[in-house]
């Protein structure tokens, strides 16, 4: 286990590597600079701040810097924001967004598994049809559409609501559910034929046959078998509620990393495109990785073992 | 000899797309206590829905027991609530499936699926449904009970496997288990071992088996009396003797010359042609249009049951006093 671990984390730093240098390239092949916008036509300046940020170095030079900023976790100053360090930035944003995040995979989960698994006891009756067709809704509709017709519905016209910004439980509904809608579908769907297919297995039949209460059958024999799937696509999903939240906090003034991720990008701020992007991706392959360990916990036979033996 | 199990007339039919299936079509056995009673049959005969119908296991809808009744120890278990007949499950009437391979789920353990039926039904502390998984590990013959316990079905073979389900099925103590093709899917070595085991466990608590099998060779180690179904009816029963010695009905005799046999040469002989349809199944005897000696009479009226002795009972118009005059004038 502690090698299969030692390795993964190998893996995940050349990832993160690859990461950082595809962003590099990037950064310096979109044009412009951070200091274009300002009309600060004075060469002299211009050439100062450059200096002052190493924008100046040959780019090989440049690129050792961000590695060494990214290996010493010292992300270095904004330069749009110059008395703010990215890492700054990051503390700032990263509990927000790790909040909303967090709060909507649980909506997500719970919600998208309750309604399959209500799906799958109804099977072709009325409650699987209309938790189908909302997941069908959940699944077409992207999340930046529901969250303006939420925020016209729920919170203008109706006034239950508060419009936008993040600073009590209900701020926090609209942009939760805005965003865990669609993969709250993709669950309910996932769980729906899984645990159909469950239900059909021998085991479950001996588990009737034992006399065990329907309930107790369903959570402790069918749901365990049906959840592999759900994890499988839980990295996907997290990927997609990640980049789901830039846009969400976008629409609802949340002052969360996404404003950062963004606006850096717009306003060529080099330090804090590297910092949030290598923040960003660094913490999706640590998810992406507690979800394969989550594998070997929820079914025995996936089970990390030495190359050869059992 | 005291009945544990009565079944009489039972109907057990499936609505599907196509129209309704007619799989059980007027069932009567018995079973006596502590005996072994073997139900045979080819493929889709009903006798896997007769064992289902039992435990009420049958998924309903499409299925759905449409006439009879089930005594069990008196009582009527067709008339049992769903919530009254989980408290019979695993408790008075067991049941084995055919293929421990898929019977026990992958993600819990051994112990855990051993133990679950005993402390949901009778509420005793962990430590006493452990020493109760260890003796029953003990009985169906598992080593190192105390370390398999913890494993996962993985980790065992298909003999073990069919032995933890056998244990699963007994640890409550049941009166009745109903084991439903339990070699199949075991290979012949094994087989014989689980079946060596079955004549233990009958010997050590007493209790009654229901074997549902195809195989004949099963039934003649181990059951007491035999009753073969064809179509949905048993068409024959008689003890193990009656029915091997002195097969009366033609398709229990087609049966034995289909099994090869050690002490005679010569070719198998088959039975020619297929099962019904059960959607439409005949009027008369469903065997007729199978039968080297179909009669007339048989493709329109269904035969009434003939008793040749106090236990060998058979449908079949070959048995009638007129078919024998018939047949003495030829």
């Amino acid at each position: 286990m502690l090698r299969y671990i030692l390795k993964r984390l190998l893996i995940m730093i050349a990832t993160l590597w690859i990461i950082i240098t595809v962003t590099f390239v990037l950064m310096i092949s979109i044009p412009g600079s951070p200091f274009n916008s300002e009309g600060s036509s004075n060469a002299t300046v211009q050439a100062n701040l450059e200096k002052h940020y190493h924008l100046d170095e040959p780019y090989y030079i440049q690129y050792l810097l961000y590695l060494k900023s990214i290996v010493t976790l010292e992300l270095g100053p904004s330069i749009k924001q110059p008395d703010q360090t990215v890492n700054d930035l990051l503390g700032r944003g990263f509990p927000i967004s790790f909040e909303l995040g967090i709060l909507t995979i649980a909506v997500a989960v719970i919600s998208g598994i309750t309604l399959g698994i209500f799906a799958a006891l109804r099977h072709n009756g009325v409650i699987d049809y209309v938790a189908m067709g909302l997941a069908v809704l959940g699944i077409s509709v992207p999340n930046f559409i529901l969250a303006t017709l939420l925020i016209q519905k729920v919170a203008v016209d109706w006034d239950l609501l508060p419009v936008a910004t993040w600073s009590s439980p209900a701020h926090m509904i609209l942009p939760i559910l805005a965003l865990a809608t669609g993969p709250m579908a993709i669950i309910a769907r996932l769980t729906r034929s899984t645990m159909l297919e469950v239900l059909t297995q021998d085991y479950i039949k001996m588990a009737r046959a034992k006399g065990l209460s329907p309930w107790k059958i369903i959570i402790k024999h069918a749901l365990r078998n049906a959840l592999m799937p759900i994890v499988t696509i839980m990295g996907t999903l997290l990927a997609g509620i990640l980049t789901g939240t830039f846009v969400i906090e976008k629409i609802f003034a949340i002052p969360g990393m996404g404003k950062y991720f963004v606006e850096s990008i717009n306003q060529r701020d080099y330090p804090v495109i590297m910092g949030t992007t290598v923040f960003y991706s660094a913490f999706l392959i640590f998810m992406l990785f507690l979800v394969d360990i989550a594998y070997g916990i929820l079914d025995p036979r996936i089970k990390v073992h030495k190359r050869g033996g059992e | 000899m005291e009945k544990i199990l009565e079944v009489e007339n039972l109907h057990v039919t499936f609505s599907t797309y196509g129209g309704t299936v007619k799989a059980v079509r007027g069932v009567d056995f018995y079973l006596n206590k502590g005996e072994t009673l073997a139900i045979v049959g080819e493929s889709g005969c009903g006798k896997s829905v007769t064992s289902n119908a039992i435990m009420r296991l049958i998924p309903d809808p499409p299925g759905k027991i449409t006439k009879g009744k089930i005594h069990f120890k008196g009582k009527d278990l067709t008339k049992f609530s769903e919530k009254k007949m989980r408290s019979i499950r695993g408790v008075d009437i067991s049941m084995i499936f055919q293929d421990p391979m898929t019977a026990l789920n992958p993600t819990l353990t051994i112990g855990t699926q051993l133990m679950e039926g005993l402390r949901d039904h009778h509420k005793i502390s962990a430590q006493e449904a452990k020493k109760k998984a260890l003796e029953m590990m003990n009985l169906v013959g598992i080593p190192n009970p105390e370390e398999r316990l913890k494993q996962y079905p993985h980790q065992f073979s298909g003999g073990m496997r069919q032995r933890i389900v056998i244990a699963i099925a007994l640890i409550c103590e049941p009166e009745l288990l109903i084991a439903d093709e339990p070699t199949t899917a075991l290979d012949v070595t094994i087989q014989a071992q689980i079946l060596e085991l079955f004549g233990k466990i009958q010997v050590v608590t007493g209790i009654s088996i229901i074997l549902i099998t195809h195989d004949l060779g099963v039934v003649a180690k181990i059951a007491d009396r035999i009753a073969v179904m064809y179509a949905g009816k048993i068409v024959e029963t008689g003890t193990k003797r009656d029915i091997f010695y002195r097969p009366e009905h033609p398709y229990t005799k087609g049966l034995l010359h289909s099994v090869p046999r050690l002490d005679v040469k010569g070719e198998l002989i088959p039975i020619n042609g297929t099962p019904p349809d059960l959607f439409s199944p005949p009027e008369g005897c469903a065997f007729t249009a199978r039968c080297p000696f179909a009669m007339e009479v048989c493709d329109k009226v269904y035969p009434q049951e003939s008793e040749l002795t106090g236990t060998h009972k058979v449908d079949c118009w070959l048995q009638d006093e007129r078919a024998k005059r018939l047949i003495a004038a030829k």
